[in-house]
């Protein structure tokens, strides 16, 4: 077995097998990201050396230099990251527990919900309570929806396929609900709420993003990671996973509020940026297969490379106009989804 | 029994117009409404009302009602989903895309090319949705399309909302459109959008029959003898007609696809002979009735009727989804 | 006593009462074949022995305690089920199969033992797919899929197996070797197999138990060349039969009648 390693130790007792794959595909990523945050950090109306840009992430940078990168440039990378990585890791969960490679948080309702949240609460709550709020609401949208699919697919357990269907229902009602809170909208919170539901992470900033949605993902993603096991057994359908001692119903349940969580707080950050939970999973199944312990963190790493390759072109392939990256990611995810469905339709 | 089925709707629909034209914020006597009918003057505003603003918008609810359902009922039968729909597939949302695009950029803004971009944006959306959910050894599994139809809805409407916002053109014109209404359009509209409706529903009424076989499943329509390729060709064309014009005058109403053709073949069973002719007069009722509903919602202001359907479509997709059989 | 055993189960699925009162005690160490005609209820039944299903009324007991009070993962290390026609991720590996079935032994921390790693191999070894491992399941033959999937029962190194009908979608030499894998796992290492067959011939050459449902009950059950005649054929599956010998090994075999006269 020279292709996996295992580690065991006895004091405490622990063991977990690694696939030298899965290690070497995580470490690159892992550099890919590094490497791209401090490139797309030089990149912009003045362009920085990436020298430069370290120079000033370690504190020896020249005070111009410091304001660009550390003040305007870099929460807004970071936020691109953290992003990535949480809707991608939400997409990877809701896959596996949905056991379909075509789910995500786009269709199963749970953006819509956050959007419809975040809608609601620029119509009745905008200018009265500070937008610092707007995560919340987002995040309570997402919460609602989920709990009313999760009831309303609830028939002796919670199929996935009634999830799916029911998603798609409401996800479509939400969408009506929310266009038409908009149009009875003021211009300006018109305008705001429909950048948020296309997504974009324009103008973020450290205390307002960054440290928001940095605590859910330090929870949520080694939260999500000890549940492997439990998305694995469950691949192999209800019946296999409850005859070797697992309960389907309770994990699912679990997973999906994970899901919800990751998404959830991605989406209030960043807004209803389309189709990461989508590809970055595809993409991270064909580099190292379907085992989700391996799967999660390089779903992550993937979906934070996309979205923020995806900003970068966002921001300054049509400057001035700063596009939402929402528009960019469905843009390439969309035919990216069909290649891939198309080359592996048979397996 | 089922002709006087059909006669009775006949009357639902005339009625529910009539309705449709009499109330309003003005309301306005049936006898007027009558009355301008037969001797139309223009002085009169009351009279004027009804011709500008009231009876196109009656009748183009009924035309786009009778256009969905019947859509919708073609789309269940060919991919034997219970939940196929025009919106739900990802059709209508292509057909939008493209009016956004012609009118926003293109700049296009006479009904007759705009009703042709509807149609290539349904056509090519339909066609993805189709190929995409039909792919694999397993077929059309009913995940499989759904998934693809909400993705590709997905698709189309983040690029519509960034085409929006980077144009910053007519943002609340388009949305109230995007949400699907048939207010503040003129008799104008409609003619430029009949003929194809016209076509899609002979073409429908035309299959009906063959449908019946190919209800039974592809193997077994083939053995009997049918071409099941040609039928579902023809009956794409229809779908694509159907929702593509509809789009085009009322945008993407959702939710009539898919209710009406399962009310239908509750009463009149799966004989697609009468489901057809039952869905288009019946999907006329729903939405010429939700229309009115939607003035009353938020007096004076008015709610666009696809959030109407939206309203009352969910809890009738909730129910058709928890009837269907689990095949996962 | 036997270790499995339903005592007056009622259950009903579906809204349709499939048992008002069913009695079953499976004996140990045998291969338990359950046969009947479409719709009778064999898999309900495989399925509540398995605790996949909990009983309206009566219990099923494992070692005599109530199934339902035993935690999931202590019953899961007693008894598995592979339930019919299941469908493997895409992508998925034999060997992450295989390790699937070390689920109700794995922890938080532990989740790659010596003992683990032990028993996904000897399973492997068992069912002849060593050399398979890291191939995709989707890639293989029914057969050999079939024997993956039977690998990782194996790897939850129970004592009792339960497979709904573990021969469909496989030609007939498929079929054989996936019985005499069975088999073998039966006399070697004396595992209680319970399995639902269609094909009454082979169930007759490889059960030594028999239990043919019908109306909700246990119509018959004992050896097959005790059990299996032709009243009792018709009776359970409505079809007229000759019961002749097995050339090769003597079990009862069913000859069914049709239509047109015999010669």
């Amino acid at each position: 077995m020279s292709k996996y390693k295992t580690f065991r130790w006895d004091k405490p007792k622990l063991s977990y097998l690694l696939e030298h794959k899965t290690l070497w595909t995580a470490l690159i990523l892992l550099l890919l990201c590094i490497a791209g945050a401090i490139l797309s950090t030089g990149v912009g109306s003045q362009f920085i050396a990436p020298l430069d840009v370290i120079k000033s992430i370690i504190g020896k940078g020249s005070a111009m230099h410091d304001v660009i990168v550390l003040k305007l440039r870099l929460p807004r990378i970071v936020i691109a990251l953290l992003v990535g990585a949480a809707l991608a890791s939400a997409g990877a969960v809701l896959q596996g527990l949905i056991r379909n490679p075509l789910a995500s948080p786009d269709v199963t309702g749970i953006t819509e919900g956050a959007s419809l949240g975040t809608v609601l609460f620029l119509f009745f709550l905008g200018g009265q309570v500070s937008v610092h709020w707007m995560p919340v609401a987002a995040i309570l949208g997402a919460y609602a929806v989920t709990a009313i699919l999760y009831l309303l697919s609830w028939k002796n357990g919670a199929s996935p396929l009634r999830m799916v269907l029911i998603g798609t229902g409401l996800s479509a009602a939400f969408k009506s609900i929310s266009y038409m809170f908009i149009i009875a909208s003021p211009y300006f919170l018109a305008n705001r709420a429909m950048t948020f539901m296309t997504g974009s992470i324009y103008g973020s900033s450290w205390e307002k993003d960054v440290y928001t949605l940095l605590p859910w993902l330090i929870v949520l993603l080694p939260a999500t990671w000890l549940m492997a096991r439990h998305v694995n057994v469950q691949a192999l359908g209800d019946d296999v996973a409850g005859s070797a001692g697992a309960n389907v119903q309770k994990h699912r349940l679990i997973l999906l509020l994970l899901s919800v969580s990751l998404a959830g707080a991605a989406i209030a950050i960043g807004g209803a940026i389309a189709f990461i939970g989508l590809m970055a999973p595809h993409m991270a199944r064909k580099l190292v297969g379907s085992s989700f312990g391996g799967l999660l963190p390089v779903s992550a790493l993937i979906g934070a490379v996309i979205l923020l390759v995806s900003d970068l072109v966002a921001r300054t392939v049509f400057a001035p106009l700063d596009i939402p990256a929402g528009v960019f990611t469905a843009a390439i995810g969309a035919p990216f989804f069909l290649y891939m469905l198309y080359r592996h339709r048979n397996q | 029994m089922r002709l006087t089925g059909l006669f009775l709707s006949f009357l639902l629909l005339g009625a529910a117009i009539i309705c449709s034209i009499a109330f309003g914020v003005t309301d306005i006597p049936i006898a007027t409404v009558f009355d301008s009918i037969l001797h139309y003057q223009s002085s009169i505003q009351e009279q004027l009302i009804i011709h500008t603003a009231r009876v196109p918008r009656a009748l183009i609810a009924a035309a786009a009602g009778a256009s969905l359902a019947v859509a919708g009922a073609l789309m269940q039968v060919v991919t034997r989903n219970p939940i196929a729909s025009p919106s739900v597939f990802g059709v209508n949302s292509g057909a939008s895309f493209m009016v956004v695009v012609a009118s926003g950029w293109l700049g296009i803004n006479a009904m007759q090319p705009l009703t042709l971009m509807a149609l290539l944006g349904a056509a090519i959306s339909g066609a993805i949705v189709f190929v995409l959910g039909s792919m694999g050894r397993d077929g059309m599994t009913p995940i499989k399309i759904t998934l693809a139809g909400a993705s590709i809805a997905a698709f189309f409407a983040s690029l519509t909302q960034g085409f929006m916002l980077s144009s910053g053109k007519m943002f609340d014109q388009v949305l109230v459109w995007l949400v699907g209404s048939v207010a503040g359009r003129d008799m104008h509209m409609l003619v430029s959008v009949l003929p194809y409706m016209a076509v899609g529903l002979v073409i429908a009424l035309a299959l009906s029959r063959h449908l019946n076989v190919l209800g039974m499943g592809d193997d077994i329509a083939q053995t009997l003898g049918q071409r099941t390729a040609y039928v579902k060709w023809m009956a794409s064309i229809a779908v694509i007609l159907l929702a593509g014009a509809s789009v085009a005058v009322a945008g993407p109403i959702a939710f009539v696809g898919i209710i009406i053709p399962h009310i239908v073949r509750y009463f009149v069973g799966a004989d697609y002979r009468w489901v057809i002719p039952y869905s288009a007069v019946l999907g006329g009722v729903l939405l010429v009735t939700a229309d009115i509903g939607s003035r009353y919602i938020a007096m004076p202001r008015e709610v666009p009727v696809g959030v109407m359907t939206a309203v009352i479509g969910v809890p009738f997709f909730v129910y058709i989804a928890r009837k269907g059989r689990q095949t996962t | 006593m036997s270790m499995l055993e339903a005592k007056g189960i009622a259950l009903s699925y579906g809204g349709a009462h499939i048992f008002e009162h069913l009695n079953i005690a499976i004996p140990d160490g045998k291969i338990t074949v359950l046969i009947g005609s479409n719709g009778c209820g064999k898999s309900t039944l495989l399925r509540a022995l398995s605790k996949l299903l909990k009983p309206t009324n009566g219990e099923v007991t494992l070692n005599g305690k109530d199934l339902s009070t035993i935690p999931a993962k202590t019953a899961a290390k007693q008894l598995s089920l592979l339930p019919q026609g299941p469908i493997a991720p895409e992508g998925l590996t034999v060997l992450q199969l295989v390790k699937q079935g070390r689920y109700p032994y794995q922890s938080w921390l532990q989740q790659w033992s010596k003992e683990d790693e032990e028993a996904v191999q000897s399973a492997l070894r068992a069912t002849g797919i060593e050399e398979l491992a890291e191939r995709s399941v989707s890639s293989l033959s029914g057969g050999q899929r079939q024997r993956a999937w039977i690998a990782m029962t194996l790897a939850q190194q129970t004592d009792i197996i339960l497979l709904d009908e573990p021969t469909t979608y496989l030609d007939l030499t498929h079929q054989i070797e996936v019985l005499d894998l069975l088999q073998e796992m039966n006399e070697q290492d004396g595992r209680t197999i319970v399995m639902v067959l269609h094909d009454i011939n082979l169930a007759c050459r490889y059960a030594d138990h028999i239990a043919a449902v019908k109306n909700g009950v246990i119509y018959a059950q004992g050896a097959p060349s005790d059990i299996v005649d032709a009243s009792m054929i018709e009776e359970v599956f409505h079809l007229k039969c000759d019961v002749i010998q097995d050339p090769l090994y003597g079990t009862p075999m069913i000859v069914p009648h049709g239509r047109k006269k015999a010669k």
